[in-house]
């Protein structure tokens, strides 16, 4: 019970990190890195650390049980395999940038 | 017979039955989603030079509507601890704001492609490019003049076109087409072009602009149709909509029918609770990635 009351003010402060890399997001969008492929990445990387918070606090796989990390190694390996197939079309040589 | 291990959890994984099946369900869901980003990484890599659109999509509600749900993911987390902490009144409140900022996206959503049901774009024919089409302008149809001829429309609309700087020769690759005078001409809307011209009348400080029908490549509103930014948007937000609607149902339920359980079965309730909460973090999650792909790159 104390466990989980002393979680409260934990869980709202991921809120206010979320909060704060959200308009972040947005503000680095302003910017310009050079080309458009930057851009891309660092919106992403910064995409990522958000959904790594709601992850791994919000949806408590901080400390879940071994099971369930095993489970997420496929679905993180397939997924990251199939974006990364799928940013070969690059070299399809399509666009003109 | 009772099924074994819908609350307690198994001595050898440590898991019941709700919280491995919603994990195996969201690895699933991962896929979903995970395939059709994949769609958007070929469309838009294969998409030529200065045609993938930039600034169509109004920022602002795509960032209060992250806001909302990074809000409502909280408040769900909030609703299960109240749960853990027997305390029905904070639990009923929680998941009150939750449903809540489910309504609220879902009102803003439509608010937003309630606006791209109503605006307008066209390609002009031209003889000489290879796509058959070479001048596209966006906008709002003031007019819409019909006048069949041997089943033909020879008519014309008149449009407010949208300000210079949202018209597609402003997106962001076609900066290398056009030569400083070429961008001039096009941000006063002298084309030059078979089938524009101008009115003489203005609309909200723009030229207002006489399309004939029949030097317009094609014309749609923006929906799928239009282009593959708005093919792979409202893909993709439709599905992500969807999942909202389904998960707001599921915790509606557990809101007002569903929430006789916390007094007759705490701890499955407790179970109830988390596992919807998981799927509504997941929402989260895709919007998550969703907003900066679609909204701001």
């Amino acid at each position: 019970m104390e466990h989980i009351r002393s979680h409260l003010r934990f869980y709202w402060a991921i809120f206010g990190a979320l909060g704060v890399f959200t308009l972040i997001t947005v503000g680095v969008a302003q910017i310009d890195f050079g080309s458009h492929a930057n851009n891309f990445a660092i919106g992403l990387l910064i995409a990522t650390v958000k959904a790594a918070l709601v992850a791994l606090f919000f949806m408590h796989l901080w400390g879940e049980k071994k099971l369930i990390y095993r489970i997420l190694a496929f679905t993180v390996f397939f997924a990251i395999g199939l974006f990364a197939l799928s940013l070969l079309a690059y070299f399809d040589h399509t666009h003109t940038f | 017979m009772e099924i074994p291990y819908t609350v307690k959890p198994r001595p050898d994984t440590g898991l019941n039955n709700a919280k491995l099946g919603i994990w195996l369900f969201l690895a699933s869901e991962v896929m979903l989603f995970g395939g059709l980003f994949a769609g958007y990484v070929f469309l838009r890599l294969g998409a030529p030079s200065g045609t993938w659109p930039n600034g169509l999509l109004s920022v602002l509600p795509g960032l209060i509507n992250t806001a909302i749900l990074i809000l409502s993911s909280v408040t769900v987390v909030m609703a299960w601890a109240s749960v853990k902490l027997n305390d029905f009144k904070k639990f009923r409140i929680y998941l009150g704001i939750t449903l809540v900022c489910a309504l609220a996206f879902m009102g803003i959503k439509a608010y937003e492609y309630n606006d791209k049901f109503h605006h307008f774009g066209a390609f002009m024919k031209s003889d000489t490019a290879p796509a058959g089409y070479d001048l596209q302008i966006t906008g709002h149809i003031l007019e819409d003049h019909v006048e069949i001829v041997d089943g033909k429309d020879i008519g014309h609309f008149l449009i407010a076109p949208d300000k210079p700087k949202k018209q597609p020769w402003h997106w962001w690759s076609a900066e290398k087409k056009y030569t400083p005078e070429e961008r001039a001409a096009r941000d006063a809307f002298d084309f030059n072009h078979p089938g524009v011209s101008k009115t003489g009348e203005e609309d909200h400080g723009v030229p207002v602009l006489k399309l004939e029908k029949e030097e317009i490549f094609r014309h749609s509103m923006f929906v799928p149709r239009y282009n593959s930014f708005f093919a792979i948007y409202f893909t993709m937000t439709g599905l992500h909509a969807l999942h909202v609607i389904g998960g707001a149902l599921v915790l509606a339920y557990f809101w007002l029918p569903g929430s006789k359980m916390f007094f007759t079965d705490r701890a499955h309730f407790a179970s109830r609770i988390e596992v919807a909460g998981l799927f509504w973090h997941f929402v989260d999650l895709v919007w998550i990635f969703l907003f900066p792909i679609m909204y701001l790159m």
